[in-house]
């Protein structure tokens, strides 16, 4: 393993670092030896990739802060305008080198603002003769901002004539970014997954202070069993091992096997962690709600998730209009004939259908179709008579609203609104079942 | 179901041709002035009343207000308690910072409650507002309330978010808080930063306060949760939520923040909005609201099934109202909106609902009525049918006498209020039978039953029949159940008759305890008969004696328990004919009944584009003018252009021609007129024809039944149908 070394830093401050960025050693000195010394310019602008949970801004941060770096750290998200990332990293940038209060903050609109602002605050803050690093996380967010902003960012160095290093974080690879012209390529760094030994060697770093590091690990280890397939996320894993250790340690609580009883603890805990995976971890229970139940020992299955919870009440005629739209979504427009006229004759499938409809329209999705033809095939499945009072048009509306219905194309002021319907099959079944429907015998890729 | 005024906002533009209208039931609460008072009574003159009618109205209306908040206000106490723990719990982990090891290593969750509230989105809001008031007053001032179209993009959110804390802000201190000012007069920053340093700011100025000054806040608890509430969740668009969700993820540590989506459909929703890296930010729990349906029955037992309120609505009106829920909206708002139409109609239009009052007043009432209000009485024909029934020195007291007439309207009057009491306590007993039938011949809900009771008299019904089929057939243990609940209802009600029933009631009950103990006997009788089948052992005498023994128990032998069941069955067929009567046989029902339907359907239940086709087809329908009087489908020249224009093109395919179209108007305009030979002023005559045309054509545009089209020149679409 590469001890990180590096002539301009202590070399305690470095050791201190090893310790804190478990395997991200080799990409730590990586980075040293790009940045170099404080007073040296290092490179315009890096590029750092790699998956979620990568430890892209766990190792960018604990790295600045620990060598004192100069930086600013902003997240694109959170600053959704080019105004608010702007400012944010001026603000950042007052108050990161003096304790004294900020003054209010200037207002930057655009790019030459910033540029002047942010060599007037370099000066002022006395940061002249130190790289100074920008770094911005969720990078992939400037991609939508005005379309300077990403490639002046990559050149920043060159327009403030200053020595300065923007390094930006993404999940996803530089060829998505790349502007069409003009860009200043940045130095790309790839983060690779953590190995589920680099798991297994992170999460155990942490354990409990009343347990021994060894229990705690082999915890971890059963742990990586069983989410390993479905979760890669560290902070997932992390937050799942806190949720299920007290599960784990019931037998050694109570007294019944003690620490070393590997064997007994696993079949005390892995059912219940496979029981996990799929209901705190998909978030169908809340992870409170899953510690309550481990609390008083009661059953998983007491509780129902969110997705069993599917049935929605409807007033009587929603639930036709639903069909109707389903049918219409479903269903080619010739076929209404033979669906909804009394005497429409024998009409063999194999005759009528077209080549391109022999695929299942339910494979194909829902089509859209025009408002009338919603209201005829209501009429043919009502039994009752329905007079087209507002009442039924605004349940279309609420619908939409509801998202059981979308609209289509809305450019036309005057065109029948278009509608497709976004329900499933099952969805629809249910609701036909209700009001005693057969909706498959309706429907033309049943026939 | 209806929808809120804001997705109705965006689609009423979208296309005329689909004829959703806006319609709002024209209940807006009248205020107490004169000039309203006086529209009351526009088309009658004073001698009805009209005053105190209205002042009547008013006061009813209140009462029922009342009563129907109070009754919103118990049935979301168990969501909001239920609230009130889940977010309790969560603040007091957020206070704790606890450095636990299992608090370290897990990841701070935002605290996210899913409310499903039904799909009556109109009621959402009042559910919305008493969830915030209650907030309010118990746990935070801190509360944002967003809704989808107001939220088009994350910074629109913020602003929004930003806007409605830092206001409320405002409203829990005085405005005396310069620093206040001066940040609202600067543009706000729209980030997360400054509202956490607001927040720090807030927290620390209350608690630095003297306790006396913080009067407002005491409810409040200690860093307060801020309450984010996402009003329509299915509008929102995913991007927005996400990046929320994401922003606030980070910051939970610094600002204590909660979310609360208000779900119409299923929970399901928050799986299909949010992938799971950013569902995994959250710790989703589910709260539900009671459902629609189960709200409509106590509205219906508390404001009808009641002795309550003298107002009454008929059968056919609350049918219109309850199929306008069922089939329509699931809205219990615009139950009650219809309910108050319903009485703002009946003090409108009914002269005599001034005796619709409590019993206390009415004697005072009745006996100053007019003379032409004694006459409203004789027209009313319920009371023609009374005095028809009376001896002739009666009937020519009753039609001539106001006194006699007034004190026999007195009495009649009082009858009804009692048998109103009696009619509802019965009716709940009825129910208590009908609603464990299986199959539920008469309907499981008590409104079913109450509509089949009032429609005519539920006794001649098949129903009914099959339901008493039914009821003697109940085991012994339900019976005695059901007859102990009935003893119960009429002890609780207040009327008066029913202290023989109780007592009869009661003696079934004891009579069925006495059965127990005679019980071993019977069974004696049946084991004996029992080894005599066991003794035959040829086929031919085995059938023939279980064919008499079927014939003996069907013909005479009952048993003690069935001749008291067919008793009590009949006892209660006794009760059902004597006092549930349908109302409208009753004398001077139409005082206290409200029984006109026609009128609310058609308050209620508008039809757009059957009155936009009558208004074009038939223009006699609405403006009255003798020439405009047409047979068939033949068109006049007569009627307006927009009219034969309209009519012309109903003729017509999906594609109008519309030189052809200006040929047929013009042979329908000029048929009335002279052939004129002089071609100077035909050909005048052709451009201001031509002119008429187009701006006709242009109407119907504007109205949404054509468009132009690029398919075919000089052709117009049409767009509704009926086309060949």
């Amino acid at each position: 393993m590469p001890n990180l070394e590096h002539p301009a830093y202590p070399a305690a401050a470095l050791l201190h670092l090893e310790g804190l960025v478990p395997c991200r050693e080799s990409q730590v000195s990586m980075l040293l030896s790009i940045f170099g010394e404080r007073q040296q310019f290092s490179f315009p602008s890096i590029f750092i990739y790699g998956h979620t949970s990568s430890g892209k801004t766990y190792v960018m941060q604990t790295l600045l802060k620990t060598l004192q770096l100069p930086h600013v750290f902003v997240n694109c998200v959170e600053c959704f305008t080019s105004r608010l990332l702007l400012e944010e990293i001026l603000i950042q940038l007052q108050s990161c080198s003096c304790e004294t209060e900020p003054t209010s903050p200037v207002p930057c609109d655009t790019f030459n603002d910033f540029v002047r602002l942010f060599k007037q605050a370099l000066v002022s803050r006395g940061l002249q003769d130190q790289t100074l690093y920008i770094v911005l996380d969720r990078a992939e967010q400037l991609r939508e901002m005005e379309a300077n902003i990403l490639p002046a960012f990559l050149r920043l160095q060159e327009l403030t004539d200053s020595n300065v290093t923007v390094v930006l974080l993404s999940e996803i690879v530089w060829e998505l970014f790349r502007p069409n012209v003009g860009c200043f390529d940045p130095l790309t760094l790839y983060f690779p997954d953590y190995s589920i030994g680099h798991l297994q060697k992170i999460l155990s770093q942490n354990h409990p202070p009343e347990y021994t590091a060894d229990f705690y690990a082999a915890y971890i280890n059963i742990l990586l069993g069983v989410f390993y397939m479905v979760c890669r996320d560290l902070k997932e894993l992390r937050h799942l091992a806190a949720l299920n250790f007290s599960k784990y340690c019931e037998p050694v609580v109570r007294g019944e096997a003690n620490e070393r009883d590997t064997r007994k603890l696993w079949k005390n805990i892995e059912p219940h962690l496979k029981k996990a995976m799929q209901t705190v971890y998909l978030r169908e229970i809340s992870s409170s709600q899953w510690e309550r139940l481990q609390h008083d020992g009661g059953e998983p299955g007491q509780l129902k998730g969110l997705s069993a919870h599917t049935h929605v009440e409807l007033p009587y005629y929603s639930k036709f209009l639903l069909i109707a739209a389903y049918l219409a979504s479903y269903n080619p427009v010739r076929t209404d004939k033979r669906f909804f006229l009394k005497h429409h004759g024998k009409i063999k499938k194999t005759n009528f259908m077209k080549k391109h409809e022999k695929t299942s329209n339910h494979l194909l999705g829902p089509k859209p179709f025009p408002l009338d033809r919603l209201l005829a095939i209501l009429y043919s499945i009502v039994d009752k008579r329905v007079a087209p009072t507002a009442n039924i048009f605004s349940q279309i509306t609420s619908l939409v609203t509801l998202q059981l219905l979308s609209m289509v194309g809305q450019n036309d002021q005057l065109e029948g609104p278009r509608y497709k319907c976004t329900v499933s099959l099952d969805f629809i079944r249910a609701v036909a079942r209700t009001v005693n429907f057969d909706i498959i015998k309706y429907l033309y890729d049943f026939l | 179901m209806s929808d809120n005024a804001a997705a109705r906002g965006d689609m009423s533009t979208c296309s005329v041709s689909k004829g959703c209208f806006v319609f709002k039931p024209s209940t807006k609460k009248r205020k107490l002035s004169q000039s309203t008072a006086h529209d009351f009574g526009i088309r009658n003159d004073d001698s009805e009343d009209t005053e105190l009618r209205f002042v009547t109205c008013q006061s009813l209306w209140n009462q029922i207000k009342s009563e129907t908040e109070k009754v919103q206000e118990d049935l979301n106490k168990q969501l909001l308690d239920n609230l009130m723990n889940f977010l309790s719990r969560f603040h007091s982990e957020f206070q704790e910072k606890t450095a636990e090891w299992t608090c370290r290593m897990k990841f701070r969750e935002i605290p996210t409650a899913a409310l499903v509230l039904g799909v009556n989105v109109t009621d959402h809001d009042l559910t919305f507002r008493s969830v915030s008031d209650f907030l309010q007053n118990n746990i935070t001032p801190y509360i944002a309330l967003l809704e989808a179209k107001d939220c088009p993009g994350i910074k629109n959110l913020m602003q929004k978010l930003m806007g409605q804390l830092m206001n409320c802000y405002v409203d829990v201190d005085s405005l005396e808080d310069e620093d206040y000012v001066q940040v609202s007069q600067n543009r706000i920053r729209c980030s997360m930063s400054s509202l956490i340093k607001w927040y720090e700011s807030v927290t620390k100025k209350t608690d630095s306060e003297t306790p006396s000054k913080k009067r407002t806040t005491s409810t409040h608890w200690q860093s307060p949760p801020v309450v984010v509430i996402f009003k329509d969740m299915e509008s929102f668009t995913t991007k927005v939520l996400q990046d929320f969700i994401v922003i606030c993820s980070q910051h939970i540590h610094e600002l204590p923040l909660v979310l609360i989506f208000g779900i119409a459909t299923s929970p399901m929703i928050i799986h299909r909005l949010l992938p799971h890296s950013v569902s995994s930010l959250l710790c989703i729990e589910l709260f539900q609201s009671l459902s629609c349906k189960d709200h409509l029955s106590t509205i219906i037992d508390k404001l009808l099934l009641t002795a309550q309120f003298p107002f009454k609505l008929g059968e056919k009106v609350l049918q219109v109202l309850i199929n306008i829920f069922l089939y329509h909206d699931f809205s219990v708002q615009n139950f009650i909106k219809g309910f108050q139409l319903c009485i703002v109609e009946h003090f409108y239009s009914q002269p005599l609902s001034v005796l619709c009052c409590q019993l206390a007043d009415l004697q005072k009432r009745v006996h100053s009525l007019s003379h032409d209000q004694c006459e409203n009485i004789r027209r009313l024909p319920s009371f023609r049918r009374y005095v028809e029934e009376q001896e002739s020195g009666k009937q020519v007291a009753l039609l001539t006498t106001d006194n006699f007439l007034k004190e026999e309207t007195q009495k009649l009057l009082e009858d009804l209020h009692v048998y109103h009491e009696n009619y509802v306590s019965v009716l709940r007993c009825l129910h208590v039978f009908t609603s464990s039938l299986p199959k539920y011949p008469l309907g499981k809900q008590i409104r079913e039953l109450h509509c089949a009771c009032l429609e005519n008299q539920v006794w001649e019904t098949e129903e009914y029949e099959s339901s008493l089929q039914l009821a003697r057939m109940l085991n012994k243990s339900d019976l005695v159940t059901m007859l102990q609940q009935c003893m119960e209802i009429l002890l609780s009600s207040s009327g008066k008759e029913f202290d023989k029933t109780v007592e009869k009631l009661k003696k079934f009950l004891t009579e069925f305890e006495n059965l127990e103990a005679e019980a071993f006997q019977e069974q004696d009788v049946s084991i004996s008969s029992q080894k005599e089948l066991q003794k035959k052992t040829d086929l031919y005498h085995l059938q023939k004696t279980l064919l008499e023994l079927k014939e003996s128990r069907r013909s005479k032998k009952l048993t003690k328990f069935e001749m008291l069941r067919f008793e009590v069955v009949d006892y209660i067929d006794s009760l059902v004919r004597k006092y549930l009567v349908p109302a409208d046989r009753r004398t001077l029902h139409e005082i206290l009944y409200f029984n006109t339907a026609a009128v609310l359907r058609g308050h209620l239940n508008a039809a757009p584009r059957t009155a936009l086709h009558t208004a074009l087809n038939n223009p006699h329908w609405y403006l009255k003018n003798q020439a405009l009087k047409c047979d068939g489908g033949s068109i006049s020249n007569k009627a307006p252009d927009i009219c034969i224009v309209y009519k012309l093109h109903l003729e017509c395919g999906r594609l109008i021609n519309l030189v052809d179209w200006l040929e047929a108007f013009s042979t329908v305009v000029m048929a009335g007129e002279e052939p004129n030979a002089d071609t100077a002023s035909s050909d005048q005559m052709d451009d201001i024809i031509h002119a008429r045309f187009i701006r006709a054509v242009s109407e119907l545009e504007l109205l949404g039944f054509i468009k132009p089209s690029k398919q075919k020149t000089d052709h117009v679409a049409r767009l509704t149908w009926g086309g060949c």
